[in-house]
């Protein structure tokens, strides 16, 4: 199969370094030497394999999955998008975790120790699995900035953080999808940390088609993975 | 077909807990796999994988999170492109924090992989991730106990001398332990996978 070509290499054109200084948490944890190549076996060629039975109901549903006792306040939401590799082939079965601040800007996670109240109707984890067309949709409610101890008053831009599992274990991505607009970007560490024309990759679309009427403003997020450098029929050639 | 740009990876941050690792750390919601990987019905040498992470200063990494990708007993992955088939029931997935042990060590309750294919050495194939770390790093872990298989292994083979230890942890009972270094003398060799 088309697997024996390997998984496209990782674009280090696309990637932040393991140090940038700015980011001041790096400095220590970020390895210095250089990465040492490796030929891709079976190991990185495979990888875990979720599907739809992977899923409960709610999961994809940040509105409802925490609910106690009302709605979550906040700005609701719809974020979609497709998973796609680099040759524009959409990933079916691909699964996406998601987790986030409420509208305050306030995590459930209990070290997260910001002045912003806890939303007792929002949980702020949950999770989707791509349909045959590498599509995927979340509801949820449009995430607050919140302050962290980087340097002096430092603020992280509205973000919704995801981790993917692509076709193969070296597909695997965390990242974050910002909003359009924000004027935190352009002060924020880990977003400048992307290289420079890597970084709008990471902001989410505005689409009015994708809003549904008198209910919830819709962002469209696509994501590029690797894969399989080759299909089996182009190998063929 | 068209060209498409990797998406850039960003840091999983220090509120990761609560989304990818729940119900270790004990959150209202489920989790995708944990720590404990091998259930009763799964073929194999019950083993435990255990290790800390260390930063630049020699501190512990309390919020770092570790994920292992493994072959059965027998060398197979549950994957498509094994076409071989693995063991019914085993994923080979485990997705652990650090933050819950007391000493923040990671532990893996899983069964000893096999070689899947000839030549290689069996390996749990590793990802690190953390606050601190804007790419996730790719590493190793193979089994001290597998001298042979390890000196002929192709990628071990391709490691440094000095730095293959790295990757190498040593056995007590049914236990092996490596710890990983982010930075320093003893840093862990990470791999451009
Ligand atoms: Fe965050």
């Amino acid at each position: 199969m088309g697997d024996t070509n390997g998984v496209t290499p990782r674009d280090w054109t696309a990637h932040p370094p393991l140090i940038h200084p700015d980011y001041k948490s790096t400095v220590k944890r970020g390895p210095t030497k250089p990465l040492v190549p490796i030929r891709q076996s079976l190991s990185e060629l495979t990888g875990p394999a979720y599907g739809h039975d992977a899923l409960a109901p709610l999961d994809n549903d940040l509105t409802k999955n925490g609910a106690k006792n009302g709605d979550p306040l906040g700005e609701r939401i719809v974020v979609t998008g497709r998973v796609l590799d680099e040759l524009g082939r959409p990933q079916p079965n691909a699964l996406i975790e998601i987790w986030q601040a409420n509208a305050a800007g306030r995590y459930i996670h209990e070290a997260d120790q910001h002045n912003a109240p806890i939303d007792p109707n929002f949980f702020g984890g949950g999770r989707a699995v791509t349909d045959g067309e590498g599509r995927y949709t979340f509801y949820t409610i449009k995430p607050g900035a919140y302050p962290w101890p980087n340097h002096a008053n430092a603020w992280r831009p509205n973000h919704i953080h995801l981790s993917l599992f692509g076709p193969a274990f070296a597909s695997r991505l965390v990242t974050q999808m910002y909003f359009p607009g924000d004027p935190l970007l352009a002060l924020d560490p880990i977003f400048l940390g992307t290289p420079e024309g890597a970084r709008n990759r990471l902001v989410s679309d505005f689409s009015i088609d994708v809003t549904e009427e008198g209910f919830a403003l819709g962002y469209v997020f696509d994501i590029v993975l690797r894969g399989p450098k080759e299909t089996p029929m182009e190998a063929g050639r | 077909m068209s060209d498409l740009k990797q998406t850039p990876s960003q840091t999983v941050g220090p509120y990761f807990a609560y989304g990818l690792t729940a119900r270790q750390y004990g959150y209202r919601h489920t989790s995708i796999a944990e720590g404990a990987m091998a259930g009763e019905d799964i073929e194999g040498e019950r083993i435990r994988v255990e290790g800390r992470v260390f930063d630049g200063d020699g501190n512990p990494v309390p919020d770092a999170m570790i994920e292992i990708w493994q072959a059965d007993s027998q060398g197979r992955y549950a994957h498509p492109a094994d076409g071989r088939g693995s063991n019914a029931g085993f994923t080979g997935f485990g997705r652990t924090g650090t933050g819950t042990d007391p000493k923040h060590r990671f532990i893996f309750d899983t069964i000893k992989p096999g070689a899947a294919t000839e030549g290689e050495a069996p390996h749990l194939n590793v990802v690190v991730f953390m606050r601190g770390l804007l790419t996730h790093v790719f590493t190793r872990i193979y089994f001290g106990d597998e001298e042979a298989a390890n000196a002929a292994d192709p990628v071990l083979s391709s490691v440094p001398t000095d730095r293959r230890s790295t990757l190498i942890a040593a056995r007590t009972g049914n236990t092996y332990r490596l710890d990983i270094h982010m930075q320093g003398d003893n840093e862990t060799v990470f791999f451009d996978v």
